[in-house]
């Protein structure tokens, strides 16, 4: 590499300043320590912090840094999971959790390293605009002295008046779209800015593409509500059943609505190989936007959120809600309800739990509480298999229930999921052979608990549930626009060539003009010399060749089409 | 069973059918290659060699304006652009190519080529008739995935070799890994054709996928001119400090183009692909955001896309800073090109098993694939 640096800095003398400036990089600087107190050091900080080294090493740990989250469970994504493993490592989720590795992209070391990315952007951005509006003021440097050292040359001698070439070479230049100008006995010429700007362009962008989603999780809000069809709900923190948001995040914020849904309806293959796949699953719903807003209906569908303001509502989920009828030893109706079910597969097999907690008494008129597990299968496939549901819709039902009696456990004061249920308190019932009681029900069928302790019946009409994820996020739009910059800029960047060409005109001592020919481009690349040869097509047909004094007739003979490029010995094509 | 039914059980046995087939071809083009190689060492080529222990002096001179003599008129050519590479850069001529110069290699490439072509059409029509018979896009598993992969790979390579641009030295690294994908796919992830997917009908989520397969081979194509301009950087390195290669390592890579070009190249391959790769993520956010209330959530296929493309501009920014030209950014573009496999096939096989149907009410809605 060292030679290589060497080089470099050989040619640059070589080129003087015609090369200078071809891009707004930042130069690199050898790394020397400062001994000139605090400003010299913050100098140097700062400095360092904006070198593209230091940028490489950022986004380097950036990639790094990104990967654990994407290994170890995240609160974010689920919660539970967390639990799990903080129960099964109990050696390693205490050092997680002083490193925040349960919440990588929250973290205070992930937040250092991306804030420090953009400061360092900025830093970058700031001087690279400044230079650059400096570029576009000045003009294209004037020519080297020694054009044959540029990556691509050409000259021929022709019996045009200097001044005359040079007029041509200008405005050959000028109406190729590209910045010229007469500078002695040359002209300099330059194009492709588009580039520079491309990628300030896109680095800009993503900077707005981070302050959005950084004022998006702030200020965001994310909370899920699972309805029972002829179920309402009002945008109000206590109606949800999970809500999550962002910091800066005030209740206040919440767009008022309300909605109903009235329907829900999914529809599947019924055939071939994709038998059971969804085809659409949609909600209907009643709406008002505000407190008093007039009602409206529409229909929510999996990719078609409701949107009201801020607020978008989704379609996430849906499942069954068997409506369960409970009466007790006395007969007395003490549940009835839709119990919202939980899909296990594709075909919607469910699962879940009806409990029953206050109001029932058993046989001898003691209270008590019931809880039985559901399991629920939209499609009954026959006999043997009663494990796993055929077909997702309702085309032979059959609800199993498998009954407890006792403490449910939910005064204890530990929070319980509905769908769960905690059987340390309570006691089986138990069938005719001692095992553990448990009934496939068709719609309509009624269980009777052994002992006269009451019944339980499947009632016909099965509800079915929608689960709704609302989502309040701000500044999406513009993520939005700086992406769309982003990929512009960045192609801009990475597709037009930020290239030079100089010719110069001068007369010979024997009287003829030579006219010399070169381009520089950023990177070293086939275009450049394929774009000298055009314009040194064009130009020579303005300015024709004049017979050599013999001398080099000894050059190359092969035939070449126009435009010619002859690559020197080790030159890439 | 239904008449349509049928039809898509014959189309999906037509496909593994064509898939055979084309693994048939390809192996036949994978011998026409590895003639093209053998019969291309017997011609001795040691160009590199030479251009690196030639006189330093060789640098272009400066081009004169031939004077044709042509009965007594004087014709005068148009002048030509002489190129010079960049000061520091090895003076190095590209290799023939894998024939060597020999003129039965150079036959032999030709049919692997050719080979290569149908082999390509037969694994696209196998690749077509498995999406019409499931009636989607063929991306629903890894294998559905492994075989539009390596079709698209193929394609690229051949779009290439349209484009007049000199890559015909890919293709026995090429196929050769055409055929462990395709092995895999047949083997260890078959699915039969009646996998479930839930009805995701987002036109993002195509354009997402699609143009991930997409800069995903031409990325690879990118990995492979990466691990070849290695090879022959250190090749030349060995000779320009005097060391004596091996034959074996001589014969090879001799026959690449010079390490300057395959590092260019690989560059070219790789910026051209990044903006798209770009819009793939930004796709796949657009329709997160459609089909999961937000744009984006961190989950690990979403977490290793943000890294690969971070891995991948840190490359671009390797390029663009001194001292990190040439091996070091080369590295950082293997870097990348891993992390991209790792996306498509650790977390689908070491990840997501884990976090799939995380919560099962929404898992249900949630499982896509990708
Ligand atoms: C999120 C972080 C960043 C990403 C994804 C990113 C990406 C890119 C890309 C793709 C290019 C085009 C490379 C090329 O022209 O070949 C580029 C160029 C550049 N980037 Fe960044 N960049 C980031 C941060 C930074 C930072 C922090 C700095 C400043 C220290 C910086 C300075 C530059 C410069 C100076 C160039 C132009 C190089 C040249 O003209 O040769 N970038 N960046």
């Amino acid at each position: 590499m060292s030679k290589t640096d060497t080089d470099n800095s050989r040619e640059q003398e070589d080129l003087g300043a015609a090369g200078s400036q071809l891009s707004t990089a930042p130069r690199e600087e050898p790394a020397n320590l400062p001994g000139l107190g605090v400003i010299g050091w913050t100098r140097w900080f700062w400095r360092q912090l904006t070198s593209m080294r230091v940028a490489l090493l950022l986004l380097l740990l950036l990639s790094l840094g990104a990967i654990p989250g994407s290994l170890i469970p995240q609160t974010g994504a689920d919660a539970g999971k967390v639990e799990d493993f903080r129960a099964a490592h109990t050696t390693l989720a205490p050092v997680y959790d002083k490193l925040g590795l349960f919440h990588v992209y929250s973290s205070v070391w992930f937040s250092a390293i991306y804030i420090l990315l953009f400061v360092s952007l900025i830093g970058c951005i700031v001087p690279r605009t400044w230079q650059f509006v400096g570029q576009l003021r000045g003009r294209p440097p004037a020519a080297p002295k020694r054009l044959t050292r540029l990556p691509a040359y050409t000259t021929w001698r022709t019996e045009a008046d200097p001044e005359q070439v040079r007029e041509a070479a200008l405005a050959l230049l000028k109406k190729r779209r590209f910045r010229a100008h007469a500078a002695g006995d040359a002209v300099a010429a330059e194009k492709g800015y588009l580039r520079e700007l491309g990628n300030l362009a896109f680095h800009v962008a993503l900077i707005v593409l981070l302050v959005a989603f950084a004022s998006g999780q702030l200020y965001k809000s994310d909370g899920t509500k699972l309805m029972v069809e002829g179920d309402g709900f009002s945008n109000a923190l206590p109606m949800y059943d999970d809500f999550k948001s962002g910091s800066l995040f005030q209740t206040d914020d919440l767009v008022p609505f309300s909605f109903d849904l009235t329907d829900f309806r999914g529809t599947y293959e019924v055939s071939g190989p994709n038998k059971g796949t969804p085809r659409t699953y949609e909600a209907k719903i009643k709406y008002s936007e505000g407190a008093y807003g007039k009602e409206k209906a529409t229909t929510v569908k999996v990719n078609e959120p409701l949107k009201i303001d801020d607020a978008k509502v989704y379609l996430v989920s849906h499942g069954y809600a068997p409506v369960i009828t409970v009466r007790d030893g006395k007969g007395k109706v003490v549940y009835r309800d839709a119990v919202p079910l939980l899909p296990l597969d594709g075909n919607v097999t469910s699962q879940g739990v009806v409990k029953v907690m206050d109001g029932y008494r058993d046989a001898k008129g003691a209270k008590d509480q019931l809880g039985i597990k559901a399991f629920f299968l939209p499609t009954y496939g026959g006999p043997g298999m009663e494990i796993a549901s055929a077909f997702p819709a309702l085309l032979n039902p059959m609800l199993n229930l498998e009954p407890y009696h006792g403490d449910l456990g939910v005064d204890s004061g530990l929070p319980q999921s509905v769908y769960q249920l905690d059987k340390t308190h309570m006691k089986d019932f138990k069938d005719a052979k001692g095992a553990q009681l448990r009934v496939n029900l068709q719609p309509g069928e009624t269980m009777k608990l052994p002992d006269g302790a009451g019944t339980v019946t499947f009632e016909k009409n099965i509800k079915e549930w929608a689960g709704f994820e609302i989502v309040q996020e701000r500044g999406s739009g513009w993520a939005l626009g700086g992406a769309v910059t982003a990929i512009f800029g960045l192609a801009g960047s990475l597709f037009i060539q930020r290239r030079r060409v100089w010719v110069r005109a001068v007369r010979g001592a024997d009287g003829v003009t030579v006219v010399e020919m070169a381009g520089l481009g950023r990177s070293e690349s086939a275009k450049v010399p394929e774009e000298l040869g055009v314009l040194a097509g064009h130009l020579y047909d303005r300015a024709p060749g004049a017979p050599d004094s013999g001398a080099a007739s000894d050059a190359d003979p092969a035939e070449t089409p126009d435009p010619q490029v002859v690559p020197a010995e080790g030159a890439e094509k | 069973m239904t008449l349509a039914a049928a039809t898509n059980e014959h189309l999906a046995s037509l496909s593994n059918t064509l898939i055979y087939s084309s693994m048939a071809v390809y192996t036949l083009a994978f011998f026409a290659y590895i003639a093209e190689w053998l019969f291309g060492s017997r011609s001795k080529v040691a160009r590199t060699a030479a251009a690196l222990t030639a006189d330093a002096a060789r640098t272009a001179s400066a081009p004169a304006v031939t004077v044709k003599q042509a009965g007594g008129t004087t014709v005068l050519e148009r002048p030509k652009v002489v190129v010079r590479s960049a000061s520091g850069a090895r003076d190095v001529p590209d290799g023939p190519g894998a024939h060597g110069g020999d003129e039965q290699g150079d036959l032999y490439g030709r049919i692997a080529v050719s080979l290569t072509v149908l082999a390509f059409l037969v694994e696209l029509g196998g690749v077509v008739t498995r999406a019409a018979s499931v009636q989607r896009a063929p991306w629903g598993n890894m294998y559905e995935f492994n075989i539009t992969f390596s079709t698209v790979a193929v394609g690229v390579y051949l779009g290439l070799l349209v484009l007049r641009k000199n890559v015909r030295w890919l293709g026995l690294f090429l196929i050769t890994t055409v055929l462990l994908d395709l092995g895999l796919a047949v083997t260890v992830l078959y699915t039969a054709s009646d996998q479930l997917v839930p009805a995701l009908h987002s036109y993002w989520l195509y354009i997402h996928v699609s143009t991930a397969i997409f800069c995903g081979a031409v990325f690879y194509v990118g990995a492979v001119a990466t691990v070849l301009y290695l090879f022959k950087d250190s090749y030349e390195n060995k000779l320009q400090t005097g060391g004596k290669p091996g034959r074996f390592a001589s014969s090879v890579l001799e026959r690449l183009p010079a390490s300057a070009s395959l590092d260019k190249f690989a560059y070219r391959v790789n910026a051209a692909v990044f903006p798209l790769w770009t819009f793939t993520i930004i796709a796949g956010a657009i329709w997160a955001g459609d089909a999961w209330g937000r744009y984006w959530n961190w989950d690990p296929k979403e977490t290793w896309s943000f890294i690969t493309w971070i891995a991948y501009a840190c490359y671009l920014h390797a390029r663009a800073t001194a001292g990190w030209k040439g091996r070091k950014a080369a590295y950082l573009a293997m870097i990348a090109f891993a992390c991209w496999l790792f996306n498509y096939y650790g977390v689908n096989i070491f990840v997501s098993g884990k976090h799939s149907y995380a919560d099962v009410g929404l898992g249900v809605l949630r499982t896509a694939g990708f």
